[in-house]
């Protein structure tokens, strides 16, 4: 399943699944990633920093003062994939969001390009069944997969500076929630009025990797009404 | 009755409570942080007598000017600093600070540390370390996610920076702190993505010089004034990223990522800069030129295990003062 282990620094393997983003790919990620936890949990499993999953990698970050890389390679080598299984319990969540022009900044310049108009965009994004690649970049950030096909645009050509934080985005098959305002390139299509990252919880993050989605659309007042209870 | 506390009458450019960072919260999007040099971040605590990772604060060009006005208490500074201390029992008058040696404040006392002189990141620890929230068991500040002591800010003038205890009667310490940061090379290993580049780029890239722009800060170091471009695209499927990762965005101006660096991204990377040579590059400041020399992996392992062996020799030279 480990197609290669790249030695990136002197505290860090870069696993290798494949080249391509598939869900499929990514689960093999998420269930290594999901193993090796379990594991770092123990106190202070092989030295390990962090690992961190990603659409086909997996990053493992070491203390190089242990002395013990040949250790960590043996266990990398050592994972029984016969073992290493999906999670049974997935969650599945539904995120309220509202499409309404004020928030979706970019939905026409969308339809432009992908020659679809506003309301078929909004049908499929609605329609698509979301699955978290990952989470990263700022705190708490899905990046989720896949959208249809015909609905598939770059980023945009000049990063707004400033994307409001709740603002659902949308670049090539993949859709992001900002959960911060933030500097970004994304096309964004709608606003989420609820929270993705709660500092102070042992489990930081509204979603986890693997989390299944689904869309729920709401009206600019039912938006506000939520957006208070989370104020 | 308040705990004992300095007060900030001017905090400084960039100055934030650290330590050796976060771990095992990367894969919630929250980045690891700590100080930036850790040579000078374990040497402070080393003279200090404290926990190799009791949180220190660090700053960036000019740092804080401090009243102690409560508490009686010993401190430290580490780096290229210059910085003057003045005492209220001798009415004021302004005495320049040694770096690497430990001194006595009391009460009413006022330490201004003005500027770093030819680098840019500097340390300030008192003994018994500061009294912060902690974060995770971490005592470092995300400023970017608003995470981490200090709720998640810079330090602000005016505020309060307190500490957990007295100190009056410890021996006063020294230390004779040689650099190992002295020339602009720095060395680097392949990167992850290397074969995104052509032979005479990838020798472009360790050969000519680069520029600190002026955007350079904890989250990354950018470069310019030498354009590497990718044969293809200028973008991959992103991934996580450490410390050191050399991103080449399709600008073409490198990005070395810093402590305080996104948690993944999606940049082909040409290098990596290896541990032993991130504090040197980042004390580089704005307008100075560097250079990258490649090395192998072995070689980054040795030298980072001589670089503590380079440490511990020089905490024996510790003495009384």
């Amino acid at each position: 399943m480990i197609k290669n282990v790249n030695q990136i620094s002197e505290q860090a393997f870069l696993l290798d699944f494949g080249n391509e983003i598939t869900k499929e790919i990514n689960q093999n990620v998420l269930n290594t990633f999901y193993y090796i936890s379990k594991n770092m949990q123990k106190d202070n499993f092989l030295g390990l920093k962090n690992c961190v999953p990603s659409y086909n990698k997996l990053l493992i970050h070491f203390d190089p003062s242990k002395k013990n890389k040949e250790d960590l390679i043996n266990f990398i080598n050592s994972i029984e994939f016969s073992q290493v299984k999906t999670k049974k319990n997935v969650e599945e969540l539904e995120i309220p969001v509202c499409y309404d022009e004020e928030f979706a900044l970019d939905i026409q310049n969308v339809s432009k390009k992908t020659k679809i108009d506003e309301d078929a965009i909004i049908k499929s994004h609605l329609s698509t069944k979301f699955f978290v690649y990952m989470i990263g970049f700022m705190p708490g950030l899905p990046f989720m997969g896949d959208l249809e096909s015909n609905l598939n645009v770059s980023r945009l050509n000049t990063p707004r500076l400033r994307v409001p934080f709740g603002s659902v985005g949308i670049v090539e098959k993949f859709c992001v929630i900002y959960p911060n305002e933030s500097p970004g390139g994304w096309n964004i299509i709608g606003r989420t009025p609820i929270k993705l990252f709660f500092k102070d919880k042992k489990k930081p993050t509204l979603f986890n990797p693997g989390s299944q989605i689904k869309i729920r659309m709401i009206s600019k007042k039912e938006f506000f009404e939520l957006q208070k209870i989370y104020e | 009755m308040s705990n004992y506390h300095f007060t900030v009458e001017r905090p400084g450019i960039h100055t934030t409570f650290q330590d050796f960072g976060y771990e095992y919260l990367q894969h919630f999007g929250i980045t690891t942080g700590g100080v930036v040099d850790n040579n000078l971040f374990q040497t402070a605590n080393k003279l200090l007598g404290n926990e190799k990772n009791e949180t220190i604060i660090e700053f960036a060009y000019q740092g804080p000017r401090l009243r102690l006005d409560k508490g009686n208490v010993q401190i430290v500074i580490t780096g290229d600093v210059h910085f003057i201390i003045s005492k209220k029992s001798e009415n004021f008058s302004e005495n320049i600070g040694e770096t690497f040696r430990t001194y006595q404040l009391n009460e009413g006392d006022i330490i201004d540390i003005l500027a770093t002189k030819s680098s840019v990141y500097g340390y300030f620890g008192v003994i018994g370390g500061f009294k912060i929230n902690k974060y995770n068991r971490c005592g470092s500040t995300l400023v970017g996610s608003g995470i981490g002591p200090n709720n998640g800010k810079r330090i602000q003038e005016n505020q309060l920076i307190e500490f957990n205890m007295e100190s009056k009667k410890n021996k006063l310490k020294q230390l004779s702190y040689l650099s190992n940061n002295k020339d602009n090379i720095i060395r680097a290993i392949e990167g992850p993505q290397i074969n995104f580049f052509s032979k005479e780029t990838i020798n472009n890239f360790f050969n000519k010089t680069f520029k600190i722009s002026k955007s350079a800060d904890r989250m990354g170091v950018r470069l310019e004034g030498n354009k590497i471009v990718s044969k293809n695209t200028s973008n991959i499927p992103s991934e996580g990223i450490i410390k050191g990762s050399v991103q080449i965005p399709g600008d073409g101006n490198p990005i070395v990522l810093m402590v305080d660096h996104p948690t993944i991204g999606g940049y082909p990377k040409i290098a990596t800069v290896i541990l032993n040579d991130i504090a040197k590059l980042s004390h580089q400041s704005f307008g100075k030129e560097i250079s990258f020399e490649k090395v192998s992996i072995e070689t980054a392992e040795k030298l980072y295990n001589a670089n503590k062996k380079y440490l511990d020799k020089m905490f024996q030279s510790i003495k009384l003062l």
